[in-house]
């Protein structure tokens, strides 16, 4: 656009539309409202009088919300418990003195808790862990997803993304990389101490804890529905964190190898450093009967998981849901300060247009 | 057939031209052969092979070197290097942060973008030289022996072209043959410099006295000449002919590329610089490229961001360092080895992640901000190209954008540096009125004519049709004004009907003649005047039927006719024919030279008249002198005597003897007897003064019907046709300031001197009447008046010039002509001997008469000034004029206000003009130090008076506005002529200088060379740390438009110089206005607005993934998925400030022009203040903090994974972003509302589908499913509403709270633009007082706290010299001068005393004193008491009450005419008369808003 008249001036021959060159034509712009900068336009004035009333009804609108977000949150039911053994008092505490990665023998504690509440519907059971940062940087990256979702190349050979834990005695490590490598591996399991003494083992749900799109579409174990994974992942070898190699992982072979749930999970990495994972969902009986009456209630823990080194916490988190998702008031009380602070502004705005936007007649002009 | 021969031979031709540079390099000269002589010879043999051809190629790359040329062209930029820099380190594996490729992909996006902007002016450049290399001439051809068609970029240096009339030059061609007997060939260099008057060119003289035509068969010489340099003004060598003689050549004889032919039939030349050597092309230097001061301001806010990257990136490391280290030897599983299994140490591992820190915080350093600013300003140079406003009609032309950057510089100007002629004015002289043998005619009707022309331009700006009716004039009385509004009637409905094709003709004819506007050719006589010339020609015409000797005649008359007869043939001016415009009328009657030789002059003048002319040729100058040796012809008769015989034959013949002699002259009619004998004949004149002349002559029938070199003809009433003998012509210069022309007067046989010049020399060489005969006293008496009328021309801002004449003896004649003529064959010192020939000569003159020609300001030039003044720019006006008109021109367009106080500095040494500075400082010390708060804060309602509507009673005024004048401006004007400005520039006083000027409002500079003007735009932008704009039209002033930091070039008449060195070309000076004000304004805010929006952007995008580096470690991991963090400024959220860049208008045109002094807001760069860039900053890090945290805690301790988390993030950054640039957007359009949605639609359509189209690619994110599954969750969205609300709730309240508060100027003005119109309107004119004429639709501004009012009646313009005078007298600044006059050593007196002279130009003795130049002013006037000053005054306006009348109607240029101007000495308290009365002419409207406006009114009545 700008230019053209560049190439024309550069060569100082604008004179070939001269007398003897033909055709005038006029340079005279057209006249659109494009064109002359003149396109219709909604020209919003920020003063107090034209903002207050989107102030308010922020306020209005938000803070009912908020009420209803902070109601929903404090209705969710959750129950968390630390197992990791830091204090001398905790039954976890001897397995958590002794334990390195390397140990083969498992360490096994038991915790009592008491519900006070009894847990509708579904309960989501989650393994948390603090200080764990699953987003460092070179841990995020340490994978290879064609590996994972059953790439037989990248089975044998996996991506240098891996490395160093790419391959362990000259054989390919089957899942690949550091976060694999690093995999949770307590084994959880709960026990309801009925008042009579006996004490029951609540059924949990292994599967369902992965996003489906994880389990059928990302993960997936080489060659596809040969369910003979041992052969599948002949010539590839064990991470070396791991006591099981990754086709012993379950029984179920919709749940074993790559596709192993609680592995999935795993894979997923978490955002914060202090995070909790899906373990376990223990499902609705009936819609007569608590999903977990009140009571007392026993968490047996396989301890073998190492945290200490890096001042980790290991919890056991017991938890409803609700539409929004896990409890977490912060939202709710969000929603009802900004609500609150808008309104408060609002006020603001009005005392402010009160007092000063009548000596801005224009608005007066205008009416 | 030749054609293709010969492409194949230019192909070859660059690359041997290669090989043999360094050859030809030792040559100083060229030789160029003729070609034809080597047609069948070899390529190889050919002298001429090694230079260029005449194809010509202004592109830049070829298909080949296209890629590499361009990216070494973009590394030269900074930015692109250092991009490149980060996208290479993504290579190295320890630092990488994204995969490498990825990387590259925001630098090679933007390089190509580049890239393709590059090509594709690259293309159409090619297209243009294409279109170029294509155009038809005539070769000549040794195989056909005769001249063929070819194209231009066949022509070869050594090629023979045949050039027809009209036709353009392809290369520098040496003129050899014409078909003009004259041996010359007119040329129009409009292309080259742009002016459109005729040059002459002449054959090389070795082929001027051919008598056949030119045979390029017989041509053997070789021609001799320089290298080709880029100057237009020189060419030398010499021409070798086959006997080895020589003959020099001269620019004369060269006929440059792009020139056209004209009047010329057919011209042969050969041609001796082809394609890029020729001249045109060597001057032509592409587009400048400045820098602005945004994008320097910019610049040092890149420089800080790199700063904070480098700090976020140390920080960052530190911590991980830290990080690492309470790790201890204990490494974390999740700390990962490096891929070899090595440990790395803390300190190492900081390292890298520094470099890795700095390849993700990258974005900080907006990479797309380079690339958007030029696509924001190439848009903004789009529409300024397009604006309607900016569209001169009348030329078909409109404002042409050269620079390309420095568009949002035209919005920060302070400084003004203005040419006068042709920038001010339209340069278009306009005879205005005249004085003969002392009587002064006014020219009314011409006044009227002229008031006319100025009427109908506003009548059409305001577009209202009247039909056909009548301009309602009530003063139709004479015939003359009848004709003028029947003549003005006619133009008008051309004007009207406006149609394209009808201007675009009537341009088209202007421009085939220069200075031939309708308006300076018709000239309506003075009655009175045409009376007197009739009876005086009838009465000779009688007289030379009765043989009697015309020295009866009376002297009065014989002066009249003398005068006309002057005016007609004391210049340069060519006729042409109107139908062949180009084509001169040849009225040859005999060839004949001007007195050459004392045996010529002998033969000439011996009764006998038995002379044989010698050679035709003209000599135009005082210098050429030509060795005549060839005669071609002669004609052994006088055909004067015999034409003139005819002549009066038929004079009797039709002629009524008694008709001659009757008062009412038959020619009075309206029907012009020269249009009965010959049509219009069209005058090309070299300068635009002459051509006025020749016009204002014609006006009374004494046209000049041809010239030649020997003679001129005239045509007189009732005489006829005459011719007289051009004996000498003595060109015009410089120093002598005159021209002269010697001739034999046809009736009188008298050899008859006239020159015309300059009123300061003619008056000196006036010869001093002798006092004691009766007509010695009335000689006096008229060189007296002339003078006083002079005075009056002077001070009405006229031109003047003085016509004058001499009869001389044959002996005297002889006597000189001896001395001349030696002086004209010597050969040192030719030039001073010829200047002291011509000063012999002119001396002891007999004055005829004077002249006021006007230069008529541009239209709209005061209404320019003024509300560029109410903006708060300074105007300077740095002219060549002198003093007197320049300072008269000056109070014309407003520049000088009449309530000014007026410093003039004229010195004649250094130390007076120390002395006069150091004077003036203290002057304006004493009297405004103490004053200077209350002057200030008076100036200050002044220029916000429309703002104190709404915030007077503000506690707070906005702080702001006191920026307006970082040093306080006091209404005083400066005048300085050049000899002082030379001093005061030295570098020891340039201080001085400076401190003076700065404090006057306005400052004038007269006499100043072009190298002034631009050591006073240096000074100024250099110290004062300004920026300053230089305009100007014509070669002068370049230097000055370089040098400033914008320039801007006025197309006007002058030429194109001036706008080859331009950023900006503006067909007028008016359009700067809207220019500065509107697209100044908006360039500069848009930009800033953008600018800042950028910074704030990367900042807040990139501070996100800072915080999350205290949640990860410090390892240097990022939430944000790479693709987005990378495309996020490229694509996401680029395309809505881009269209907020380009479209956005913080205040509409209308408003912006009308409250100019909302151009101050980019003055003091308002929207772009370093603290601004900082507030941003810490906005940035509020709303990242608030996008990082909200998100955290709503999925603190959840099971939520890095991108899951990540993806909201991304999410609600983009509608914070978006909203943020929603609150900063003024005006929303349909484009704003589609980019913006486009943008969310784009980043979902993005995200949607790249995460659903590849389950395993994409690491280490792999974000497969991610965002459906997002959507699918109520979460998401309750994000997505809270984050941009918390984020953007300080900045919307503190907008609404500042908008309410204390709201900016430009906000206001926004304020206003929300008004119903009227309304407005009404607001806006409480502003100012309506002083325009009723059809004026743009009344000029009025600065409110004008202290001018309540008045005398019907006091018109004129008053204001006289008030001016009386201010004076009163004022301290004459007192003053009168002080320094006593106390100045003696020499100084002179010069010192000519401030004194503006003040006393009213004459108040205009018959009793005589005035000479050299006479001390009368000082006892300004003595006098102030307290009679206006009885005084009203005293010395009498003796003009007489032009009084024509007072009122002869200053088109002011448009106040018809309306009152008040005016009166300034004392207190009048300003509220003032308002009073404004009330008063309110209630005369009624309209529906008039009570509001009653009531601001009395609010503006509060604040005042």
């Amino acid at each position: 656009m700008a230019t053209s008249y560049n190439a024309k001036d550069e060569d100082g021959h604008i004179t070939v539309s001269g007398p003897s060159g033909g055709t005038l034509r006029s340079k005279k712009p057209e006249n659109t409202a494009f064109k002359q900068q003149r396109l219709p336009a909604w020209q919003p004035i920020l003063t107090a009088g034209t903002v207050l009333p989107a102030f308010f009804i922020i306020g209005l609108i938000f803070i009912p919300i908020g009420i209803g977000l902070y109601v929903t949150s404090n209705n969710i039911k959750e129950f968390e418990i630390d197992y990791t053994g830091v204090d001398m008092s905790s039954p976890c505490f001897n397995c958590s003195q002794s334990f390195s990665w390397n140990s083969t023998r498992p360490c096994t504690c038991t915790i009592p808790f008491y519900l006070d509440q009894p847990y509708e519907s579904n309960v989501f059971m989650y393994y948390g862990l603090s200080n764990f940062y699953q987003n460092h940087r070179r841990y995020v990256k340490s994978r290879d997803d064609n590996q994972l979702n059953g790439d037989p190349e990248s089975l044998k050979g996996p991506s240098k993304e891996c490395e160093p834990y790419a391959k362990h005695d000259n054989k390919p490590i089957a899942p690949c990389g550091a976060i694999a490598n690093s995999m949770f591996n307590d084994t959880l399991e709960l026990f309801y101490n009925d008042p009579n003494g006996t004490k029951i083992q609540i059924p949990l749900n292994k599967t369902g804890i992965a996003w489906w799109t994880d389990k059928h579409v990302k993960f997936r174990n080489p060659e596809g529905n040969n369910h003979n994974l041992t052969a599948v992942f002949q010539g590839t070898t064990k991470p070396v964190n791991w006591r099981r190699p990754v086709y012993e992982l379950d029984d179920d072979p919709e749940n074993n190898g790559f596709i192993n749930e609680d592995f999935i999970v795993w894979m997923r990495t978490a955002a914060l450093p202090t995070f909790r994972k899906l373990y376990r969902i223990i499902p609705r009986k009936s819609s007569m009967v608590p999903t977990l009456p009140s009571g007392n209630y026993t968490l047996e823990v396989v301890y073998n998981y190492p945290v200490r080194s890096f001042e980790g916490r290991k919890r056991m988190i017991l938890s409803t849901i609700s539409w929004m998702g896990g409890k977490n008031p912060f939202l709710g009380i969000a929603y009802m300060t900004v609500g609150s602070v808008c309104f408060f502004l609002g006020v603001v705005l009005l005392i402010i247009h009160h007092k000063y936007g009548n000596r801005n007649n224009s608005a007066d002009i205008s009416n | 057939m030749a054609r293709r021969s010969a492409d194949a031979g230019m192909d070859k031709a660059p690359k041997v031209k290669r090989q043999r540079k360094k050859k030809t390099k030792e040559n100083k000269t060229r030789t160029v052969h003729a070609n034809i002589l080597y047609d069948y010879a070899k390529g190889e043999e050919n002298p001429n092979r090694h230079y260029a051809n005449n194809k010509i190629k202004t592109t830049k790359y070829t298909v080949l070197s296209f890629l590499p040329k361009n990216l070494f062209e973009q590394f030269h930029r900074f930015a692109n290097v250092y991009f490149v820099f980060i996208a290479l380190l993504n290579f190295v594996p320890v630092v990488n942060a994204f995969q490498p490729e990825l990387a590259l992909a925001p630098v090679v996006f933007i390089l190509s973008v580049t890239a393709i902007k590059d090509l594709w002016e690259d293309y159409r450049r090619h297209r243009s030289d294409k279109e170029i290399n294509h155009m038809d001439c005539l070769v000549y051809s040794r195989a056909e022996r005769r001249y063929v068609e070819k194209y231009w970029k066949e022509v070869r240096v050594g090629d023979f072209i045949r050039l027809r009339c009209n036709e353009i030059l392809p290369a520098d061609v040496l003129l050899l043959s014409s078909s003009d007997p004259d041996r010359l060939c007119h040329i129009e260099t409009a292309t080259l410099d742009g002016e459109t008057n005729l040059k002459q060119r002449q054959v090389v003289r070795s082929f001027f006295d051919l008598d056949c035509d030119f045979d390029p068969l017989k041509y053997n010489s070789v021609i001799e000449c320089e290298k080709p340099n880029n100057d237009l003004n020189r060419f030398r060598g010499y021409i070798i002919h086959r006997r080895g003689r020589r003959d020099a050549l001269y620019k004369e004889n060269l006929l440059l590329r792009g020139c056209t032919i004209r009047n010329t039939e057919e011209a042969v030349g050969i041609v001796i610089y082809a394609g890029h050597e020729t001249k045109a092309m060597l001057n032509n230097n592409g587009p400048r490229y400045k820098r602005s001061k945004l994008e320097r301001q910019m610049n040092v806010d890149v420089f800080w961001c790199v700063i904070i990257l480098l700090v976020m990136c140390l920080f960052a490391a530190v911590g991980h360092g830290l990080w690492m280290f309470q790790y201890g030897d204990k490494r974390p599983v999740f700390d990962v080895l490096s891929p070899e299994g090595t440990n790395l140490s803390p300190i190492m591992s900081a390292i890298y992640l520094f470099l890795t820190l700095i390849i993700v915080f990258q974005v900080l350093i907006p990479i797309s901000l380079f690339v958007s600013i030029e696509i924001v300003k190439i848009c903004q140079v789009y529409f300024i190209h397009q604006d309607m406003d900016l569209y001169d009609e009348e030329t078909d032309s409109h404002l042409q954008c050269r620079a390309l950057n420095i568009t949002e510089d035209l919005g920060q100007m302070q400084y003004i540096f203005s040419d006068k002629t042709g920038t001010l004015t339209e340069n278009k002289m306009v005879f205005r009125r005249c004085t003969v043998a002392g009587v002064e005619y006014s020219h009314d009707a011409n006044a009227r004519r002229l008031a006319m022309y100025q009427e109908m331009d506003s009548e059409e700006e305001e577009c209202t049709s009247h039909g056909g009716t009548l301009p309602r004039r009530d003063s139709v009385t004479s015939h003359q004004s009848a004709r003028v509004v029947l003549r003005s009637q006619s133009t008008k409905s051309h004007r009207r009907t406006g149609s394209r094709a009808e201007a675009k003709r009537a341009s088209i004819l202007s421009k085939h003649t220069a200075f031939s506007s309708p308006m300076e050719k018709d000239i309506t006589p003075d009655p009175q005047l045409l009376d007197k010339v009739n009876e005086c020609s009838s009465q000779m015409d009688f007289m030379r039927f009765h043989s009697q000797p015309m020295s009866q005649l009376p002297s009065d008359l014989s002066d009249t006719i003398d005068f006309f007869i002057a005016l007609t043939i004391c210049n340069t001016v060519v006729v042409s024919s109107p139908n062949q415009p180009r084509h001169k009328v040849r009225m040859r009657f005999e060839l004949k030279s001007p007195v050459k030789t004392i045996e010529d002059f002998i033969k000439r003048f011996t009764p006998s008249r038995l002379t044989s002319g010698s050679n035709s040729s003209s000599s135009s100058s005082l210098i050429t002198n030509r060795s005549s040796n060839k005669g071609c012809s002669s004609i052994l008769s006088s055909p004067s005597a015999e034409s003139t015989l005819t002549k009066l034959h038929e004079e009797q013949a039709s002629g009524n003897p008694e008709h001659a002699f009757s008062p009412v002259p038959p020619s009075y009619d309206g029907k012009p007897c020269w249009n009965l004998e010959d049509g219009e004949l069209r005058y090309e004149a070299e300068s635009p003064d002459e051509a006025a002349l020749v016009y204002a002559a014609r006006a009374y029938k004494c046209s000049l019907v041809g010239r030649l070199p020997d003679q001129v003809t005239v045509e007189l009433p009732h005489l006829g046709k005459l011719s007289f003998e051009l004996l000498h012509t003595l060109g015009f210069d410089s120093t002598r300031k005159r021209m002269s022309v010697v001739v034999k007067h046809p009736l009188t046989d008298q050899i008859t001197v006239y020159t015309k010049g300059a009123d300061s020399v003619i008056m000196d060489l006036i010869k001093p009447p002798d006092t004691g005969t009766s007509k010695g006293k009335r000689l006096k008496k008229i060189v007296c008046r002339t003078q006083n009328y002079l005075n009056l021309y002077a001070a009405d801002g006229l031109r003047t010039l003085c016509i004058a004449k001499k009869i001389l003896s044959k002996e005297e004649y002889a006597c000189w002509l001896q001395r001349h003529l030696e002086a004209e064959t010597a050969i040192q010192g030719r030039e001073e001997l010829l200047f002291e020939s011509a000063l012999r000569l002119e001396t002891n003159l007999h004055l005829l008469g004077a002249t006021g020609i006007e230069d008529r300001l541009q239209d709209g030039v005061p209404e320019t000034i003024a509300s560029l003044r109410k903006a708060g720019l300074q105007i300077w006006v740095l002219t060549g004029d002198k003093q007197e008109t320049a300072v008269n021109i000056a109070y014309a367009c407003k520049l000088l206000d009449p309530e000014e106080e007026i410093l003039t500095l004229n010195a004649d040494s250094q130390e007076a003009c120390a002395l006069l500075l150091e004077e003036s400082l203290h002057y304006i010390q004493a009297k405004f130090l103490c004053s200077s708060a209350d002057q200030a804060a008076k100036a200050f309602h002044a220029n916000f008076a429309p703002f104190e509507i709404y915030s007077s009673s503000s506690l707070s005024s906005p702080p702001s506005s006191s920026h307006a004048a970082p040093f306080s401006v006091h209404r005083l004007g400066l005048v300085i002529d050049g000899r002082t400005l030379a001093y005061a520039l030295d570098k020891s006083l340039e201080d001085k200088f400076l401190a003076v000027a700065r404090s006057c409002r306005s400052v004038l500079c007269c006499r100043s060379t072009p190298l002034q003007k631009s050591m006073v735009v240096k000074l100024v932008r250099n110290k004062l740390k300004v920026m300053t704009l230089a305009i100007g039209d014509g070669a002068n002033d370049v230097s000055m438009i370089q040098v400033a930091d914008v320039g801007v070039g006025i197309s006007g008449q002058e030429g194109m110089q001036a706008v080859m060195a331009s950023d900006f070309a503006l067909p007028r000076f008016r359009y700067l206005q809207k220019l500065l004000l509107v697209h100044g304004h908006w360039c500069y805010s848009r930009l800033a607005n953008m600018i800042l929006y950028f910074f704030y952007k990367n900042a807040m995008f990139v501070a996100l993934i800072f915080w999350y580096q205290f949640y990860c470690g410090f390892s240097g991991s990022a939430m944000i998925d790479q693709w987005y963090l990378i495309f996020f400024n490229l694509m996401f959220s680029a395309f809505s400030q881009l269209i907020t860049g380009t479209l956005d208008k913080d205040v509409s045109a209308e408003t912006l022009q009308q409250l100019p002094q909302l151009y101050v807001n980019g003055q003091n760069s308002e929207e772009y203040k370093p603290y601004m860039f900082w507030m941003n900053m810490i906005d940035a890090f509020y709303q990242s903090l608030v996008c990082f945290f909200i998100p955290y805690f709503a999925y603190a301790d959840s099971d939520v994974d890095l991108f899951t988390w990540g993806t909201p993030i991304t999410t609600l950054t983009l509608f914070t972003i978006l909203l943020h640039l929603g609150i900063e957007t003024k005006t929303w359009t349909w484009m704003n509302w589609l980019s913006v949605s486009f943008s969310i639609a784009l980043f979902f359509t993005v995200a949607l589908c790249y995460n659903s189209s590849c389950p395993t690619c994409y690491s280490p994110s792999n974000p497969y499913w991610t965002m459906q599954r997002l959507l699918q969750e109520p979460l998401f969205y309750l994000l997505c509403v809270i984050t941009p609300v918390a984020a953007l709730l300080p900045r919307y309240f503190y907008r609404a709270c500042q908008g309410t508060l204390c709201p900016s100027p430009v906000q206001i003005g926004r304020q206003l633009d929300k008004l119903p119109a009227d309304i407005r309107t009404n607001i806006l004119s409480l502003s100012r007082v309506k002083v325009g004429s009723p059809l004026s639709p743009k009344p000029p501004f009025l600065t409110a706290n004008k202290p001018s009012t309540k008045g005398c009646d019907k006091k018109d313009q004129r008053s204001i010299a006289g008030f001016k005078a009386s201010q004076a007298k009163q004022g301290p600044v004459v007192q003053r001068d009168e002080a320094k006059g006593q106390k100045k050593p003696a020499r100084l007196t002179d010069t010192e005393k000519q401030p004194s002279d503006i003040y006393t130009l009213v004459p108040s003795e205009i018959d009793t004193l005589p005035y000479t130049k050299d006479a001390p002013p009368p000082s006892g006037e300004p003595q006098l008491p102030s307290a009679k000053d206006s009885e005084y005054l009203n005293k010395t306006l009498e003796p003009s009450d007489l032009s009084l009348s024509s007072w009122i109607t002869s200053t088109p240029a002011l448009t106040q005419t018809d309306s009152v101007q008040l005016n009166l000495p300034p004392d207190g308290g009048v300003r509220y008369m003032r308002n009073s009365e404004e009330t008063l002419k309110s209630e005369h409207t009624v309209d529906p808003a008039h009570r509001t406006e009653r009531e601001t009114q009395e609010a503006l009545h509060t604040t005042l």
